[in-house]
């Protein structure tokens, strides 16, 4: 799935139409969002200049970290920023959004300091003027990637970033473009306004969802833990024929960095749960089957030979009656033949009235459930 | 003794490295107490590692909750001199507990105080000699109280937070901000929170025990370290001059 949008968004736009727009959205109890972003960066620059792709460079527009961490970050992954071509350039909206700082240190030559972060047309025009900068003009394309739209948020009213980013999707030069929101910094209509503009929404997951009010609880912190190393990863396509396509991945932060496998199954997840305790708590192969095979005292599974009769509770009143008769001289029998002999298990009946017919036998439900105090 | 029982503490922040003079730096921590159990100590503690560990170590503190001689008063008690410190250049305090801050409706007024901190801690770093300039680390106690400074307005602070930051990365100094979160209860409120959650490399709760009060236990901590992807959670109890930390159950008294 990680793959799919990656693939999307370094195909880029068809001739009159929108670019494919991604956003990653997380939250804090799946925090990967900018784990999440490095990777479709650097997938995305590499295909871009591998030639893969129909865009021809990228800008990335940063706010949550230096210029110098992405230029580390694509050196790390063997991508040498310097003698690639001049094909990325840096926004920094980072080191001095709103100008408080005297003077600058210029920190490379791919890299511009923007200071007015208050005025998304002015951010326009810089992300337009230095992508054709970069690429030139005419019909060329590049991508943009935008480490975080909450900081534009932040400083801007909602419909002036929403203005920003269609202008930027409609743009003819643009291939691409991907952005990271914090879903839980914002109201939830700021996050939808988003999520329309986009073709691609990916979120991230907790995988275990914390029992709320519980704070302290070993357990909890257990759960703390688990979702700090890993979570769920959910696409949502929209399709150039209309359809909505959604996907699901597992997603795992380790040392060399974030991974991305297949959904397993439930049950190997909640097994994670168990308790660990000094006692087994599982079910062999065996027991399974023993337990299957176990006789129900209060059901006739026609084990004496008698026809499955099961009540269903739609007796007529006198007949009830007679069976409440009945019953209360069978268990009188029954208290003396279990005197009698006790291990005799064939002798004796018990008659069991249902409550309702809707009610399970042998209900693992806790009837204390539907109390609402 | 000192070393040994806050060790959990400092395990959990990455301090029981010994190869490097300040292992916090480039990073930022944020401490989030509540009334019940105040985060202050921790504060302190860190305070009193950081001049301990190395002799080039410089802290800049903030402070808009107490005046300096009751921070004097809480360090002396630990083995520390605050007014030799600040003499010999390894401790700066900025007093803020008077400031008025006339930021009004744009923080860019060339008055505006957050804007007029942010510009005296940065030439306080500038003005270090360079060995110190690595191993900074700036304290802000507390962030509220900043917040109440700024007239109300948390994007200021956030404002202020994020240039604080960018100090991290040019002078990879550190950042150790201490807030209350059971003071934000409406919904606009809890986002501050939230930043300040997301910004933090170490995140570390200080809250009561989910049992209650407790005699030999003052409360727990959580500590979330995202460099080191680590998540550490143990009790503390605050002693006369120092503090003592263990896992659940095995207080020493």
């Amino acid at each position: 799935m990680a793959k799919s949008i990656c693939i999307a968004l370094r195909e880029g736009a068809l001739e009159g139409e929108l670019a494919p727009a991604l956003t990653i959205k997380d939250s804090i109890a799946s925090p990967f969002g900018l784990q999440v972003f490095d990777h479709v960066l650097s997938q995305l620059f590499s295909s871009i200049l591998a030639g893969k792709s129909p865009s021809q460079g990228l800008i990335l527009v940063s706010f949550s970290r230096s210029p110098s961490f992405y230029l580390e970050l694509l050196k790390n992954k063997g991508i040498n920023v310097a003698s690639s071509d001049k094909r990325i350039h840096i926004l920094d909206c980072y080191n001095d959004p709103l100008g408080w700082k005297d003077q600058i240190v210029e920190i490379s030559s791919t890299v511009t300091v923007f200071r007015e972060v208050k005025h998304m047309d002015k951010l326009f025009n810089s992300i337009i003027e230095l992508g054709r900068g970069l690429v030139g003009g005419g019909k060329i394309r590049f991508s943009i990637a935008i480490d975080s739209v909450d900081e534009m948020l932040r400083r801007a009213s909602v419909s002036s970033v929403a203005r920003l980013l269609s202008n930027l999707r409609s743009h003819e030069q643009i291939s691409s473009i991907f952005w990271l929101l914090h879903s839980d910094l914002h109201k939830a209509r700021v996050t939808a306004v988003l999520e329309y503009l986009s073709s691609m929404v990916a979120s991230l997951e907790p995988s275990h969802q914390l029992a709320n009010g519980q704070r302290g609880d070993l357990e909890n912190f257990a759960l703390i833990k688990h979702n700090s190393k890993k979570g769920k990863f959910h696409v949502r396509f929209k399709k150039r024929n209309g359809r909505v396509h959604v996907m699901s991945e597992e997603v795992h932060m380790e040392q060399s960095g974030i991974n991305f496998t297949p959904l397993t199954s439930e049950g190997a997840i909640n097994q994670g749960l168990v308790p660990k305790v000094q006692f087994n708590l599982q079910l062999s192969e065996k027991e399974r089957i023993d337990k299957a095979n176990v006789v129900l005292p209060f059901e006739h599974q026609g084990d004496n030979g008698k026809p499955l009769q099961i009540y269903d509770g739609r007796r007529s009143l006198v007949d009830s009656k007679h069976e409440r008769a009945v019953a209360v001289e069978n268990v009188q029998t029954k208290e003396e033949s279990e005197s009698e002999s006790e291990s005799d298990m064939q002798r004796g009946e018990i008659i069991y009235y249902r409550d309702s017919d809707d009610e399970m036998p042998d209900s693992d439900e806790d009837p204390d459930d539907d109390l609402d105090i | 003794m000192n070393q040994r029982s806050s060790n959990l503490l400092d395990e959990a922040l990455g301090l029981d490295q010994a190869s490097e003079p300040w292992p916090l730096k480039g990073r930022v921590v944020a401490i989030e107490d509540r009334v019940e159990t105040s985060g202050s100590f921790i504060l302190h503690h860190l305070l009193k590692r950081s001049l301990s560990r190395n002799s080039s170590n410089v802290s800049i503190f903030i402070a808009f909750a107490q005046p300096f001689s009751h921070y004097d008063r809480v360090l002396r008690k630990q083995g520390w001199n605050l007014v030799s410190q600040r003499d010999n250049g390894r401790f700066f305090f900025f007093d803020m507990l008077k400031l008025q801050c006339p930021v009004g409706d744009e923080g860019i007024t060339p008055g505006g105080g957050l804007i007029a901190l942010y510009g005296k801690i940065h030439k306080t770093i500038s003005a270090l000699p360079e060995i110190s300039q690595k191993n900074v680390s700036i304290i802000i106690d507390d962030l509220s109280l900043m917040e109440v400074a700024a007239n109300g307005s948390s994007d200021h602070v956030l404002d202020f937070l994020h240039y604080c930051r960018t100090l991290t990365s040019e002078f990879d100094c550190s950042l150790i901000t201490l807030n209350h979160e059971d003071i934000y209860s409406t919904e606009d409120g809890s986002t501050f929170l939230l930043q300040m959650a997301y910004l933090a490399d170490i995140l570390i709760k200080v809250e009561p025990l989910a049992t209650g009060l407790a005699a030999d236990v003052h409360g727990q901590l959580t500590v979330s370290n995202k460099g080191r992807n680590k998540a550490s959670n143990f009790h503390f109890k605050v002693k006369e001059n120092m503090v003592e930390c263990f896992y659940p159950g095995r207080s020493r008294d």
